[in-house]
């Protein structure tokens, strides 16, 4: 449905996106990973014909996006990062004005505009004034506006940004029940949100992409280790050592708790009869062992790890500079 | 509705809910008003003192007295006011994103261009239309010749429809009003001022581009009752142009 084949976008010497090559199946549910600036919104902007590519294919429900743009922008819903709205129109006049935009008929338009209005939730303000509306109203509009000629692509740029919790989970369970009838693409930066929702993730870093996945197999994939946390009641001053050369132990390091500390097991053990049953045996206390998950946000840290590094060292040396000044307690 | 009716329809929506449009609308009616009555109290008192000093009931022409230079202070009013008037135009859907909402919806940039400025022209030249109150008064009182009347307004429709190009090309050119405003406000009183540096060259070919180039001979000869289809070719290609040239900008933004 969708086929992204080497495309590049450079902004004079500035490259946004790099060889990039994807494609979504209909009905499949694509997730958009990366950090600010990652490329995200560039690749959205290519596929919904807003800007050309300098390089490459885009393609969008069998037609070229610099080829037939029209045909295209039939095809597809986009919601920008930021909703377009008009804040002196009314959601009703508005839905209305996006439909014609779309060339819905007349009919098609009020039943559509009734279904969809429905579908987000608007239903309590359809006659308001956009302006008058909260920050997770607007964002429903915008995503009515998306959805409002039944588009088989949809193109989401960070759906749930600025919503309350409630509404995420209900923004989450809509874009899920439009998987399998559309075609989605969801940027975020969140990374739950990915896993909630999408069939696959590509995360993006640099303009270039950097892993192409499922979820789960994404977070398998990159796993090096098992990891557990331990907890214990009483601990003696050498039992970190002590657990350090218990076999397929490849690691232990305490955190920031108290009598807590986590254990890198080697892959495929489950060591955790071997660590109660040598924690019971000493005379620790064994308050709590349980398995970590490796999560996607490992994965992405992992994935993006350059700029997570030029980050903290940019923060290491903000800290030193602000400690020089005047001595605060560290974070616990 | 085709994109083009809709886009044209919610930009005269958008107009009548926004104070900008009456405020612009009010001062406009209120100073043509203003000036007209100014214009005509003078043409009172000239006749007055013609009378004392002539002792002869004289027929003052109202089309010089009162008409042309109403005319020639509107052209002046229009100068600043439309720019207040066009500057939204394309800034606020900059400004607002939705921008973005229309270029990816399927409609082309030419629909976008022409309806918008469709929307902005019938909104001026009702307004325009309205200052037809002061010749329908006067000739219940007095009499003058239609024809330059009509010119006149022809004048200033054509050259507001010109302004407004300029205003809309402005507009396109950045997200924010206030610039917007200052920019097309700046264009036009360069055009203008082109005629001044025509008559600084002469009888010169530079002179006589420079001087066709500026609005100000046409609009004069158009004021005093003289309709040349090159006045009116001249205001048409220029709007034209100027439109064009904001069909580019427009599309540019997507390069950019």
């Amino acid at each position: 449905m969708i086929t992204v084949q080497h495309v590049s976008k450079h902004y004079g010497r500035h490259t946004a996106l790099d060889d990039v090559t994807f494609h979504v199946k209909k009905g499949e549910i694509l997730a958009f990973l990366g950090p600010n600036g990652a490329g995200k919104t560039t690749t959205m902007r290519i596929l919904t014909c807003f800007m050309p590519q300098s390089e490459g294919t885009a393609q969008v429900a069998g037609f070229d996006c610099l080829d037939q743009p029209m045909e295209v922008k039939r095809h597809l819903g986009y919601l920008p990062e930021t909703p377009p709205l008009y804040p002196e129109l009314t959601v009703d006049e508005y839905l209305t004005f996006v439909g014609r935009l779309k060339r819905l008929t007349p009919r098609t338009l009020a039943l559509r505009k009734s279904h969809v209005i429905d579908q987000v939730g608007l239903g309590s303000v359809h006659h308001r004034v956009i302006g008058h509306l909260s920050r997770g109203y607007r964002q429903r509009v915008g995503l009515a506006q998306a959805l409002i000629h039944d588009p088989p692509v949809l193109i989401l740029d960070e759906p749930t940004v600025g919503l309350d919790p409630k509404q995420i989970i209900e923004i989450r369970g809509l874009i899920q029940s439009l998987a399998g009838s559309h075609t989605i693409i969801l940027s975020t930066h969140i990374l739950p949100e990915a896993m909630a929702t999408c069939d696959r993730v590509v995360i993006i870093h640099q303009g270039r992409i950097v892993a192409e996945d499922s979820p789960d197999r994404l977070s398998s994939r990159l796993r090096q280790s098992e990891k557990m946390s331990l907890t214990v009641k009483q601990p003696r001053p050498d039992w970190l050592e002590r657990l350090r050369t218990l076999p397929g132990v490849l690691n232990v390091l305490p955190t920031a708790e108290p009598n807590t500390c986590t254990i890198d097991c080697q892959l495929e053990q489950d060591l955790r009869e071997t660590l109660s049953q040598f924690v019971v045996s000493q005379g620790y206390g064994l308050l709590e062992l349980k398995p970590l998950s490796f999560s996607l946000e490992e994965v992405f840290l992992q994935l993006t790890r350059q700029e997570g590094e030029t980050e903290t060292g940019e923060h290491d040396h903000r800290d030193s500079i602000g400690q020089s000044g005047q001595s605060e307690p560290p974070p616990a | 509705m085709t994109p083009f009716q809709t886009i044209l329809a919610k930009e005269l929506r958008c107009f009548f809910v926004s104070p900008i449009f009456y405020i612009v609308g009010a001062v406009f009616l209120f100073i043509s008003g203003l000036i007209a009555h100014l214009m005509t109290a003078n043409a009172g008192q000239q006749t007055i003192r013609f009378l004392q000093i002539q002792n002869t009931y004289a027929q003052l022409n109202l089309n010089e007295l009162v008409f042309r230079s109403l005319f020639y202070s509107l052209d002046f009013v229009l100068m600043f006011l439309l720019p207040i008037l066009t500057m939204r135009l394309f800034a606020e859907e900059r400004k607002l994103q939705t921008f973005e909402l229309l270029l990816t919806s399927p409609v082309g940039i030419n629909e976008l261009i022409s309806a918008k400025y469709i929307s902005v022209l019938l909104i001026y030249l009702g307004l325009l239309s309205l200052t037809s109150l002061t010749p329908i008064l006067l000739s219940l009182y007095s009499s003058f010749h239609w024809n330059p009347i009509l010119t006149g307004y022809a004048a200033l429709a054509l050259q507001g429809g010109f302004f407004l190009a300029c205003g809309l090309l402005a507009s396109a050119t950045t997200e924010n009003q206030v610039v917007a405003a200052f920019l097309s406000f700046g264009m036009i009183l360069l055009i203008w001022l082109l005629g001044g540096l025509g008559s600084l060259f002469g009888d010169t070919t530079i002179g006589y581009v420079l001087s066709y180039l500026s609005f100000s001979e046409h609009y004069d000869r158009l004021v005093r009752g003289l309709l040349e289809a090159k006045d009116v070719v001249y205001y048409l290609s220029g709007t034209v142009l100027t439109l064009f040239i904001a069909h580019r900008v427009v599309d540019s933004h997507r390069w950019s």
